[in-house]
């Protein structure tokens, strides 16, 4: 699997980060190299294996329903970028 | 409002409805979960996403989901993880929400909604669980959006039909049924103006006979089930214009405004979607046994249905009955409460769905807040099926009293304002005697054949009676001393 030039500025936007043009190439490298370590696992034959998706055999960590103590508000407003005496603050979504 | 008709196409339409779940705690966060409180005062660093923080799931949240799988036939998914589902939006702190995106918690199921013409099934693809976002709010030309994260990681059930209705019809039956449903179960208060409850509507138009579903479009916002019926009408008259005149239909999130009954497109500047799914690795996987399942069914009310044949078994019901009794588990708990009290169960039924239900309507009250016991109001029952007072003035004049004077019985204040039907045969006669006797002309026209002078002699001895004479009674002696 390869990625191209689109697929860079693609990931580069869901990540939302911001790629200067004369990096895109550097990006696109770095990623396919990686992409390539991880073909050797395709060679490998899985089809008997089901699927890992946890790392720990825990299962069903259940917390019992109860509220408790809550975070301050002010105290959360505070480590906010930009709030107000009530609200998180942030440019507006709607166009 | 001017249901679609055409003899062209065919709407075809799918509903996601969503119910917040009536919990102590949220889903992931041991914060608590109310309705209108002061913004941003139900948070944790968990809700708000705080790097490092940890989810921990509510074991409340997998029962309630359980509750409604069972409830509508589900299947119960053994095994299951959650999903992260990725995006960028200010009300998401984590910028991704936990979801369940392979293994939703509950497969397939049905409800049965009546129509107009016929009962159908409407089937579910599944029931997923998931948390909800934060509130943002916008005010004109502020630069700024405002965010509230209280409602952040509160518990959500998404129930997501297949695209089988093709009318609003179908649509407001079956969201009817899922709020009444999750009300039964208690899971949900089914308040849609709050939110708790909302529905999405997937709807495209096909040309009638055909298989291939046309392009679809997705509608939001609609905060009351009757909206919702009035966006599928919007929705379908403007696809089938746009088709007529050629023009193409693109997949697009719409916005129903309950002012002008229109849709409008949503211009959300992210339009990309691709929400990159993968197995939420902060979360256990769930494991979901059968005597678990057992447990919950164990627990589970009467459902809907089962009230309604119950009323109709039990208590020999008609079924229009038990469809309006059965409309509320409340309704349905009053009616079993007060059929303790009085074997007149079709009269119960009646006072139920008459004074009683006009007196909510005009006090906007529920059925829980109502005034009169049920044990008293079978007593009013009984003192009209027992020939005690009339019905007329059973409706008119002591249950109007018995809403006020609510420490006595119905039959104290019958007593205490004498109106107790006179149901002595002998003084009513003598009545009877005397009408007759003051009216010797109409007793001569009458047996002419002008038998519609009955009448007045019945009002002649009512009136003597102070109107405590059964009608019916008065009626039969004035026919056999007429006879005479």
């Amino acid at each position: 699997m390869k990625v191209n030039k689109e697929d860079v500025i693609k990931i580069a936007h869901l990540a939302r980060l911001e790629l200067k043009e004369e990096k895109i190439q550097d990006m696109q490298d770095s990623i396919n190299k990686v992409l390539d370590w991880m073909e050797a696992l395709n060679a490998v034959d899985t089809s008997s294996v089901e699927p890992l998706v946890h790392m720990t055999p825990a299962i069903n960590h259940f917390r019992d329903d109860q509220a408790k103590a809550m975070l301050d508000r002010q105290h959360a407003l505070n480590l906010g970028p930009d709030t107000n005496e009530s609200y998180f603050k942030v440019p507006q979504v709607i166009e | 409002m001017s249901t679609f008709q055409s003899t062209i196409y065919q709407p075809v339409i799918g509903l996601e409805i969503h119910a917040q779940l009536q919990t102590d705690s949220k889903i992931f966060a041991s914060d608590a979960v109310r309705f209108g409180r002061e913004a941003n005062t139900l948070i944790s660093p968990i809700s708000l996403g705080h790097p490092g923080t940890l989810p921990f799931l509510n074991k409340r949240v997998v029962e309630y989901a359980i509750k409604m799988g069972i409830a509508i036939g589900s299947d119960i998914n053994e095994w299951q993880y959650f999903d992260r589902k990725n995006y960028f939006y200010p009300d998401l702190p984590k910028g991704y929400q936990i979801t369940q995106d392979k293994t939703p918690i509950c497969i397939g199921g049905k409800i049965k909604v009546k129509l107009k013409s016929e009962e159908k099934f409407i089937s579910f693809h599944h029931i997923h669980l998931e948390e909800d976002a934060g509130k943002s709010m916008h005010e004109g030309d502020n630069p700024f959006s405002f965010i509230d994260y209280n409602r952040a990681g509160t518990p959500l059930i998404e129930m997501v039909t297949d695209p089988t209705l093709h009318s609003s019809e179908e649509a407001f039956a079956l969201v009817s049924e899922v709020r009444k449903l999750v009300r039964y179960l208690g899971i949900c208060d089914g308040n849609m103006e709050e939110g708790s409850l909302r529905a999405d509507v997937n709807i495209s138009l096909r040309p009638i006979g055909t298989e291939k579903l046309g392009t679809k479009v997705e509608i939001k916002n609609m905060n009351s089930i009757r909206n919702i019926q009035r966006a599928i009408e919007f929705e379908c008259t403007r696809q089938a214009a746009m088709i007529d005149a050629g023009e193409t239909i693109i997949q697009e999130t719409r916005t129903f405004d309950a002012h002008t009954g229109k849709t409008s497109s949503m211009r959300v500047k992210e339009t990309m979607n691709d929400y990159r799914y993968f197995p939420e690795p902060d979360l256990a996987p769930l494991h979901i046994s059968q005597e678990w399942i057992n447990e919950v069914r164990a627990s589970m009310p009467l459902l809907p249905w089962e009230q309604e044949q119950e009323l109709v078994d039990q208590f020999g019901l008609p079924a229009y009955d038990a469809h309006f009794l059965a409309d509320s588990k409340e309704m349905a708990l009053y009616f079993k409460e007060a059929a303790n009290f009085t074997k007149a169960y079709k009269a119960l039924s009646n006072w139920l769905m008459g004074p009683v239900k006009s007196h909510m309507n005009e006090s906007l009250l529920h059925i829980q807040d109502f005034e009169i016991s049920p044990k008293n109001l079978a007593e009013i029952v009984d003192l009209v099926e027992l020939g005690s007072i009339t019905h007329n003035l059973a409706a008119h004049q002591l249950f109007p009293l018995c809403l006020q004077e609510r420490s006595k019985s119905p039959k104290q204040l019958v007593d205490e304002n004498g109106w107790a039907l006179v149901d002595n045969n002998d003084e009513l006669n003598n009545f009877v005697q005397e009408v007759i006797q003051a009216f010797p002309d109409k007793v001569k026209e009458y047996h002419k054949g002008k038998k519609g002078l009955i009448a007045l002699f019945i009002g002649e001895v009512m009136k003597k009676s102070k109107g405590k004479a059964d009608p019916k009674l008065v009626n039969q002696l004035v026919q056999e001393a007429l006879a005479q």
